[in-house]
């Protein structure tokens, strides 16, 4: 019985504890929680539901941040 | 006619509900530092600029040079958008599908709590020519779920008809291609977009070179003007900003004004009694 899970962070391999939330990942980058916009396969998860949502193995994660543009 | 109390008076925009003085968009991106980017956004009087989203490239605690120059960047607008009249109109900038635009708008209005989105679809590498029918697609979904949807578009009459079907209420056809500074190289389908659609406000986005670009399109009857690289990439992008500020009333007020009518023939300017001289 393994304690963690395979994912991917904007790409990169990461190993996490089975159960973390998406909402605990991004407070153990460093970061606040308005400070960015969150997707994981493609799909976008709000803000409000980042807590209810359990990474699972295999879970591709990106995280946006506000630029400038054109 | 004007009296002259009011002549100085431009009559106001309205956009998506709201009330703005200034025709003019400008975009945030390429200046050569954050306070050429702030005293450019002042010297334009822009009550509209254009920002966006990046996937984040990395977590190991040692953000790059790039990313914290970005970050700069970005922290200086928000800062003058604080402290004045502005409003963020954030793009879907390096989407190829509808599906990817969707969700970059749904990440958009949550990190800049708007729902103004201005909705780029790329469907050319080479002329980055929006995707009519993509854009079509994601306009359809997001007018729906509450977007104020911006599409940058081309010309095409007949795609901008389905655009504004779909629900959108803004149109930004492009002058040239984007970062071009090609000016307008098309007037006649521009001008047809302006007879053929009068409820629509319709903002040139993309391919303004010069600030006769700009007024040209004001002429024309376009309610806005939005453009990014002819400010950035002037010499003196501060007083370019402001080049263009005028550039943009001055094409409003000539529009409204009236331009006279071209004709062949000459008119005599002067009014003379027969010849002056007869020798």
């Amino acid at each position: 019985m393994t304690s963690s899970i395979n994912v991917t962070l904007n790409g990169e391999a990461r190993i996490e504890p089975i159960g973390i939330s998406l909402a605990e990942l991004i407070a153990s980058l460093g970061h606040t929680p308005q400070s960015l916009a969150t997707a994981i396969n493609q799909h976008f998860v709000p803000r409000d539901a980042r807590a209810a949502r359990i990474l699972v193995h295999g879970d591709a994660i990106t995280t946006f941040q506000p630029i400038t543009g054109g | 006619m004007t009296d002259m109390k009011n002549l100085s008076k431009l009559n106001k925009l309205k956009l998506a509900g709201v009330e703005l003085t200034s025709r003019f968009f400008i975009g945030t991106a390429l200046y050569p530092s954050p306070q050429v980017l702030s005293d450019a956004i002042t010297a334009s009087g822009a009550e509209v600029v254009t920002v966006s989203l990046k996937r984040q490239l990395q977590h190991n605690g040692s953000q790059s040079a790039a990313a914290a120059a970005s970050n700069d960047f970005y922290a200086q607008i928000k800062a003058s958008a604080n402290r004045g009249n502005l409003r963020f109109l954030p793009n879907t900038a390096g989407c190829r599908t509808a599906r990817e635009a969707v969700t970059l708008a749904q990440m958009a209005r949550e990190v800049f709590g708007t729902n103004w989105i201005k909705l780029e679809v790329v469907g050319d590498e080479y002329t980055l020519q929006p995707d009519p029918f993509e854009l079509v697609t994601a306009a359809e979904i997001l007018t729906k779920d509450g977007f104020e949807v911006f599409p940058y578009c081309t010309d095409d009459l007949v795609s901008c008809q389905r655009l504004l079907d779909v629900g959108c209420r803004i149109l930004m056809p492009w002058g040239s291609p984007i970062g071009s500074g090609q000016g307008l190289i098309n007037p006649y389908a521009l001008r047809t977009l302006r007879a053929r659609l009068p409820e629509a406000t319709l903002v040139v986005d993309a391919g303004i070179g010069s600030p006769s670009d700009a007024s040209q399109a004001m002429e024309l009857g376009f309610d806005a003007v939005l453009l990014n690289s002819a400010v950035a990439l002037a010499h003196d992008p501060v007083v370019m900003a402001r080049a263009f500020k005028l550039a943009i009333e001055a094409g409003r007020l000539g529009y409204e004004a009236g331009v006279m009518a071209k004709q062949d023939m000459a008119v005599a300017t002067t009014p003379v009694t027969g010849q002056p001289f007869v020798l």
